[in-house]
């Protein structure tokens, strides 16, 4: 990742004058962005002003999240904290990012709530409640969110149990249950929600977590005066699974297979920016060979994701049959995967400093049928939904939102380019070699439930073009780096002397040793920004692993675009944001 | 005179299980022809084909348990799908299969084909009221509304075909296509008549009071096991009724060169049945406030137009010398 220094300094030296002792301290990191300690009092105003005061603002708050300081050796350079608050911010204009950090007590964290200045922070405030227990002055409520409400204590803490049998034995009785029933929100008082509306009462339907067409375990509570929704309250949190504690657990190494698990359909689109930041701490170039193995098969994953998208994206408009089609394809597509990888949906194939093994033979052939099969079906595809009357009179014009209400909510990825903003991480950022690639980013224009199909198909057909060229370019070389700390090491440096081989025994059995700091990785996927924040205490395992995810962010919209829709209509619109609750729970 | 009431029970019990016979089938067909369309194969292990996969789907939903919801209204619940499956067989008591070939020549006969597949709606309603649903509710609402919107134009688009043959009778329409067919003279009827059947039939693009993507299953979110059948039964039934009354009235029923009236009358169902089939795999739905707009605002001035037209044409032909 190379971020343009020059503005970075300017935004420190403006916030010192403008903020005076408010900035605490500048921490000394190998990010490429600033990294700033702010007085927690003062965070709300430092906010506002990088939001809309200063020149090229920064509008898209892409995450915010807490560190558990408690147990953390290696601090230098930065002031004591107990629980430690950040926030990371996005420049377009300026194409940079700064990060924020305010300390907190660690025995009750308190902040103040920014959700005023970017209206996102709520549910990440939400999610910083539930998992450190930070409490923040300025909001009304701390509702818990990933987590059940009768939970006790903050899983992230450094104090929590982390596995089933460091606490008594779980037994399922009936009053477990019932009590569990009662705590769920179902009635809009407890939500400050409309009961009714010109006086007539409002039907509250629980939509999901088990209806057909949530995509996953999601639950909308939706205030209905007829067909039409008056409000609508997404719960989330019935696919947590406590990845980033896992990841405290886990080897560096050992992680990788469940990053493949955030978004289940990305395949190995979530490894990168987990391996990107493990390299960066690491210092390990990646050679070339791998980079473009890496880049062809996040193609791959993909036109995968987006060809499941265009289907189920028809189904939920009631048109049968072209998932069936495109579920052909992806069969096709699996097959070079399958050929590469060994695998299909979570290939697990990344590696720190590379990928598990060289392409295989004839791998070649594989890729070319695939891309000369998919212009044309996707041609058909168009015919049979894009033009069809139909799909646009259900799709044109409905879910429409603008760009800056996009960038306040936090939405990248396709459901941002849709509104006309050509922001995508690979051209103004490019990683892992995408700017050695020739393709355009496709945008809309009105930013509607049509717009943000068109916009997924373009991006296919941009990605085709991208696999033709790793197809046409791989350059030769080894598909691991040559570095102490590549993972597990090449088979001829390992076996070289007694040394190496004692190293990689280690690193097998232990795990790798990655130097003490922090590193973030910055990807996009195919549905947005994903954002992983590593730091490491020069251990086996990392001490915090932040996993920011697009579709946390594009849910959180609903209840802004949902009101005056039908339910109908509320269906298209949830396809058309293409999650996958893993990825929002994680 | 106890003769008379004994053949016509003994055809109407063959019709019965013929009618049951054909629904089976179809399901069969469906499934296996939307299979072709999706590159897929579709049931292909019971049986020759999957030839028997309907048996098997029976024998299942026989023997499958009929859970019923706590807070239903028993007695409605159990009567709904009854409710939907009935009336369609009763409809066909007046459908002339070959010439003389109903079991009621009703000089009204095409009204009450038409009340009959219109009563379903009630079966429907009254099923997702006393589920208790708050989804089945939303579909049985829809259903209401749906219906008043295609019933207000299946009705016209159908009465030019009955001042051309001058009679409700089905078998004196079909006489009167001896020459042309009816479609020829009245494409825009067929045409809206054919629109407002999918609606009739609760077929996708139609099926707005079932439509899994937003409410699940609609009216039948809580139905399983028999009661579900029926409903499924009432649906393939309706659009068999349809695609009768369709041939009936536009494509000369039983009328044809070399085979028998009734194979006639079997092959231009199945073409029609088929042509459901296929709208079902190619269309998106639309919403159902847009597909009731469509019937008020386009639909229904249309067919009022095509009557006015066809009666003023009929008049002058006859007034000419």
């Amino acid at each position: 990742m190379s971020l343009d220094a020059a503005p970075a300094t300017d935004v420190v030296a403006s916030l010192q004058a403008r903020f005076g002792p408010a900035i605490r301290a500048v921490q000394p990191t190998g990010e490429p962005f600033p990294v700033l300690w702010i007085d927690a009092q003062a965070s709300p105003a430092i906010h506002r002003y990088l939001r809309s005061e200063i020149a090229q603002a920064y509008g898209l708050m892409t995450d915010l999240w807490a560190i558990d300081e408690t147990t953390r050796q290696h601090r230098a350079g930065q002031p004591p904290s107990g629980v430690t608050l950040c926030s990371h911010l996005t420049s377009f204009g300026r194409n940079a990012d700064i990060r924020l950090k305010v300390a907190c007590d660690a025995g009750s964290p308190r902040a103040w709530s920014i959700a005023q200045v970017y209206a996102n922070a709520d549910w990440y405030e939400r999610e910083a409640f539930d998992m450190f227990g930070v409490t923040f002055e300025g909001r009304d409520s701390h509702r818990r969110i990933l987590m059940p409400p009768t939970w006790v204590g903050h899983p992230l803490r450094k104090s929590h149990y982390a596995r089933a049998t460091e606490r008594d034995p779980f037994r399922m009785t009936d009053e477990y249950f019932a009590a569990e029933e009662r705590a769920q929100v179902s009635t809009p008082e407890e939500l400050g929600l409309a009961a009714s509306r010109d006086g007539e009462d409002l039907m509250v339907l629980n939509f999901g977590p088990h209806h057909p067409s949530t995509h996953g375990v999601l639950r909308i509570l939706l205030g209905l005066a007829g067909e039409e929704l008056v409000w609508a309250w997404p719960d989330i949190g019935y696919h947590h699974r406590g990845a980033e504690k896992m990841a405290e657990r886990q080897t560096w190494h050992s992680y990788i297979p469940y990053t493949d698990r955030i978004d289940y359909l990305g395949g190995v689109m979530s490894e990168l920016p987990y391996l990107m930041a493990v390299e960066q701490l690491c210092g390990i170039t990646v050679p070339d060979r791998a980079q473009i193995i890496r880049v062809m098969l996040a193609e791959f994953y993909r036109i995968m994701n987006h060809l499941l998208f265009y289907g189920t994206m028809a189904q939920d408009v009631g048109q049968m049959s072209p998932v069936f089609y495109m579920f052909t394809d992806r069969e096709k597509a699996y097959t070079v995967i399958q050929a590469i990888t060994g695998a299909r949906m979570h290939p697990a194939f990344f590696r720190i400093g590379g990928v598990a093994m060289d392409l295989p033979n004839g791998w070649d052939t594989l890729v070319r049928d695939f891309i000369d099969w998919l212009p044309a079906r996707l041609d058909d595809y168009e015919g049979m939904v894009l033009r069809s009357e139909l799909f646009k009179v259900r799709t044109v014009g409905v879910g429409a939102y603008d760009t800056d209400t996009a960038l306040t909510w936090g939405t990248t990825g396709p459901g941002l380019r849709a509104t006309g903003c050509d922001w995508d991480w690979r051209k103004a950022r490019p990683y892992s070699g995408y700017d050695n690639f020739d393709f355009d980013v496709p945008v809309g224009a009105r930013g509607d439930i049509y717009d943000r199909t068109v916009v997924r198909v373009e991006e296919m057909r941009q990605s085709l073009r991208i696999i033709r060229q790793c197809l046409e370019n791989m350059p030769a070389g080894s598909f691991k780096a040559d570095h102490p700390l590549t993972t597990p090491p090449m088979r001829d440096k390992m076996q070289h002397d007694i040394e190496t081989l004692i190293q990689h025994f280690l690193s097998v059995s232990q795990g790798t040793v990655v130097p003490a700091g922090e590193a973030t990785g910055q990807v996009e996927t195919h549905r947005g920004l994903a954002q992983y924040s590593l730091i490491s205490d020069g251990g086996t395992r990392s001490y915090r692993t932040r996993i920011r995810t697009p579709s946390f962010a594009h849910l959180q919209m609903i209840p802004q675009i949902a009101p005056g829709m039908t339910v109908a209509d509320l269906v298209v619109h949830i396809a058309s944001l293409d999650f996958v609750m893993s990825d929002v729970d994680r | 005179m106890i003769l008379q009431s004994l053949l016509i029970t003994l055809f109407s019990i063959i019709l019965i299980a013929a009618l049951l016979t054909a629904a089976g089938v179809f399901t069969w067909v469906e499934r296996r022809v939307l299979g072709f369309f999706q590159e897929r194969l579709g049931p292909n292990r019971v049986g020759p084909f999957g030839f028997l996969q309907w048996i098997a789907d029976t024998v299942k939903l026989i023997t499958k348990e009929d859970a019923l919801p706590p807070d239903a209204d028993v007695v409605s619940y159990r009567l709904a799908p009854v409710l939907v499956a009935v009336p369609m067989l009763a409809g066909f008591g007046v459908v002339a299969f070959g010439p003389g070939l109903a079991i009621s020549s009703l000089d009204m006969g095409l009204m009450f084909a038409m009340g009959m597949l219109a009563l379903t709606v009630y079966g429907i309603v009254l099923g997702a009221w006393a589920s208790r649903n708050r989804y089945a509710m939303l579909g049985g609402l829809r259903a209401a509304a749906q219906l008043l919107a295609y019933e207000s134009f299946l009705g016209l688009s159908l009465m030019g075909v009955v001042l051309l043959a001058g009679s409700f009778t089905m078998g004196d329409i079909v006489l009167a296509q001896q020459d042309y067919w009816f479609i020829l003279l009245q494409p825009l009827g067929a045409v809206l008549f054919f629109i407002a059947g999918i609606g009739a039939a609760h077929r996708l693009p139609f099926d707005l009071q079932e439509s899994e993507q937003d409410l699940v299953a609609g009216f039948m979110t809580e139905y399983s096991g028999m009661s579900f059948a029926l409903f499924f039964l009432g649906e393939y039934l309706a659009v068999l009724l349809v695609a009768s009354l369709f041939t009936t009235l536009f494509l000369g029923g039983w009328l044809g060169p070399f085979l028998p009236g009734p194979v006639w009358f079997g092959l231009k169902v199945g073409i029609i049945a088929f042509v459901f089939i296929w709208l079902r795999a190619a269309l998106p739905r639309p919403r159902y406030d847009q597909l009731i707009s469509f019937a008020w605002k386009i639909a229904l001035p249309l067919a009022l137009l095509n009557l006015l037209a066809t009666g003023w044409i009929l008049a002058v032909w006859r007034a000419a010398p």
